[in-house]
């Protein structure tokens, strides 16, 4: 295999991007994600503790769900004890909570947030509305099943869950993090273009990059 | 109010009058007199404030009905002005030199029933919408389940029960009647 | 001493301070918690916040300024830890003290914001560039009174060496800068709350409402490294507070005790205060501590002091 023919499969690799004008394309990364296989099973599983008792998750109150966060931030169930933080930014977020019903203009913030976390990333899908569209099924700009456009580590359900239940969720997401089994940034990479066949089926007007670095 | 009444009906062809309670009235005008009536109201009577400026669908006869709501801060009485426009040829003159922020109804009236506002600053930008290319949604003729069946992946196994009924089958079987009656007798 | 011996003196000073420094922090954290009512995270949360963030797999950098921005602002922790003696008298917590250094010192703790500033600038997120100019125009304005304050240590004690101002509280605490020079300590103290930006002066990071300032677009190991220098900053500026005013310790025993009450300070003051606007924050620097710091050298250098 010479050099020009690996040039052409490394163009083909590229994402087209092509939702934003020409003239800007210079300005994104048109790579795709890659997948980082863990590290040796030993220091992935010190990672993993630590990861799973220092979860920052995303302030991004995606949908009526969000309101169960406040209860679960305040002296009532505090929890910080638990090692749960809010970071306002996605970059230094770890997981992301999807607060129950997500219309497809959210659904588009929130694939851009989600993907602008750094890995290793989880989510946690609260209420039914994530599940199967819950009380929303029949609407023309909710999503009924939320894995078909984010991978989905926990699912809580409930309309509403309470916050008990999050903490439960919480402990079940600590649970699996400790067996190595949150894997869903690598997931997204292998599933890529699934997802985006998925995520661009609804979301007409997609002005923004095919992967958000 | 009969006094308001009385003189609104002096100034404009008032088609119908309906009193829901003593502080909210329903009045029906023409299409072309409501930007009068509204300045009228804004202006005189202390009908200061647009709550909101919704929309329903009547499919049957062909028309949709505009609700102009507007409070009075002094008397506490609330006023909906009603409007009756035609279904085919959808359109209303805009009022957003009466109330500023009423371009942002008149924007989502046209996105979500295509109700179109000639004039209203920003009123073809989507709204809540991005990309929409079907009818629009909120109009009756529209159909949401089948639009969502096609569009979302519906997860197998849904079931619907009817909520009196499950919680009489599940939860109170064991009792001789259901919570209601014996909520009477204690 | 060798130079080999000190470097190797420096590395345990070091990792003991930044080990103190995120403990206090996660003390901070629970008696915030507790303040609210809250049992609040374990004290060595900040240690596990480190291990996550470095753990991560994947990371985002914006360019070469943006790689250096965490390397500056570490640099000036560690600048700033490095030229103050620890322990007056010990050997492996004596650092590179030298004659001068608390001027070096005093640019060291500038140091590593303006280098932050240039790091962050690049990560291109909008809400960067405004932590950035709240952060240096309050640290402008809490460096005066701090300033101030280390000018009138400077005339009093007659020198610009961290360890012979120590030498010169010894024995007894009538001795410290803080019964001798009492406005001095004010006007640095008030600048310390500044400076540990807990809550009336937490515009630079402001998480509600700037979320989290400057380093907004810093993930990973990057954020790592501003964590850890977080600890080692804070030890720093409390050992260097320690020295100038309430008399320096003789173990390490004496340095925690102390420290940590000068630290508990800016945390009491911290949970009982909301946030200032930031030209609040500015003016109050310039108003009251500002005055302190004038009236003490007037008292040092024209009325002579009580000595």
């Amino acid at each position: 295999m010479n050099k020009k023919h690996m040039d052409e499969i490394e163009n083909q690799m590229k994402l087209a991007n092509a939702g934003i004008p020409e003239k800007e394309r210079d300005l994104f990364a048109d790579a795709r994600p890659v997948k980082v296989d863990p590290f040796n099973k030993y220091y992935e599983g010190f990672l993993n503790w630590a990861r799973s008792r220092s979860l920052w998750m995303l302030a991004f109150g995606t949908g009526c769900g969000a309101i169960e966060l406040r209860p679960l931030m305040t002296s009532r169930y505090d929890m910080s004890r638990y090692g749960i933080a809010p970071r306002p930014t996605p970059r230094q977020a770890s997981v992301f909570i999807i607060g129950g019903y997500s219309s497809i203009k959210t659904i588009k913030r929130i694939v851009r947030s989600y993907e602008q976390m750094q890995g290793p990333k989880y989510v946690i899908a609260l209420g039914s509305c994530t599940i199967n569209g819950g009380m929303y099924y029949d609407s023309y700009n909710t999503i009924n099943r939320l894995d078909y456009y984010i991978p989905v580590d926990v699912y809580i359900a409930g309309c509403m869950p309470r916050p008990e239940a999050l903490i439960a969720g919480f402990n079940r997401l600590k649970e699996k993090i400790r067996a190595g089994e949150c894997e869903g940034m690598n997931e997204y990479t292998e599933k890529f273009d699934w997802y985006k066949s998925n995520q661009k089926q609804i979301i007409k007007d997609w002005n923004m990059p095919d992967y958000n670095w | 109010m009969e006094q308001l009444i009385r003189k609104i009906k002096g100034m404009v062809s008032l088609k119908a009058y309906i009193k829901q309670r003593d502080d909210l009235h329903f009045i029906t005008v023409k299409k072309e007199q409501l930007e009068l009536i509204l300045s009228h109201l804004k202006n005189n009577e202390g009908f200061t404030h647009l709550a909101f400026l919704q929309a329903v669908d009547f499919i049957e006869d062909g028309k949709f009905q505009l609700t102009y709501m507007l409070c009075n801060y002094e008397t506490n009485v609330n006023l909906g002005v009603l409007v009756l426009i035609d279904r085919d040829k959808a359109e209303m003159n805009s009022i957003h030199s009466l109330w500023a922020h009423a371009w942002q109804y008149q924007r989502e009236l046209f996105e979500l029933y295509g109700i179109d506002f000639p004039g209203s600053p920003r009123v073809h930008e989507s709204f809540v919408l991005e990309g929409w290319d079907e009818i629009p949604p909120m109009r009756r003729d529209f159909d949401t389940l089948e639009y969502s069946d096609q569009t979302f992946y519906q997860r197998p196994g849904r079931s619907t029960n009817d909520p009196a009924e499950y919680m009489k089958e599940k939860m109170y079987k064991n009792y001789a009647a259901s919570p209601m009656i014996r909520r009477d007798n204690e | 001493m060798s130079l080999a011996t000190q470097i190797f003196y420096a590395v345990i000073s070091v990792t003991v301070a930044t080990a103190y420094g995120l403990t206090l922090g996660g003390i901070t954290r629970k008696i915030y918690a507790r303040v609210h009512g809250r049992f609040g995270p374990p004290v060595w949360q900040p240690f596990l916040d480190i291990i996550q963030t470095s753990g991560r797999r994947v990371s985002v950098s914006h360019g070469n300024m943006f790689l250096l921005g965490p390397v500056f602002r570490l640099a000036g922790g560690l600048g700033t830890y490095l030229f103050i003696p620890v322990i007056y008298g010990s050997a492996v917590f004596s650092n590179f003290s030298m004659a001068g250094d608390l001027l070096l010192v005093m640019y060291f703790v500038f140091f590593g914001q303006l280098g932050m500033a240039l790091g962050a600038g690049q990560g291109g997120h909008p809400y960067s560039p405004i932590g950035i100019a709240r952060g240096l125009a309050q640290m402008s304005t809490f460096e005066l009174p701090f300033a101030l304050a280390v000018i009138a240590v400077a005339i009093q004690y007659n020198s610009l060496n961290i360890t012979s101002i120590v030498a010169a509280q010894q024995g007894g605490f009538m001795n410290w800068t803080l019964f001798t020079n009492p406005l001095a300590v004010v006007a640095a103290m008030i600048s310390l709350l500044g400076m540990n930006m807990h809550s009336p002066f937490s515009i630079v990071l402001a998480p509600q409402e700037i979320p989290i300032g400057p380093p907004i677009e810093m993930n990973s190991g990057f954020l790592s490294i501003l964590q850890t220098n977080r600890g080692l900053f804070a030890a720093a500026k409390l050992v260097l507070f320690m020295n100038l005013f309430f008399g320096g310790a003789t173990n390490l025993l004496e340095m925690v005790a102390k420290t940590f009450f000068i630290y508990m300070f800016s945390v009491f003051v911290g949970a009982a205060y909301p946030r200032f606007r930031p030209e609040q924050s500015f003016r109050f620097f310039l108003k009251w501590p500002t005055i302190a710091g004038i009236l003490s050298i007037i008292y040092i250098a024209y009325l002579g002091g009580t000595s």
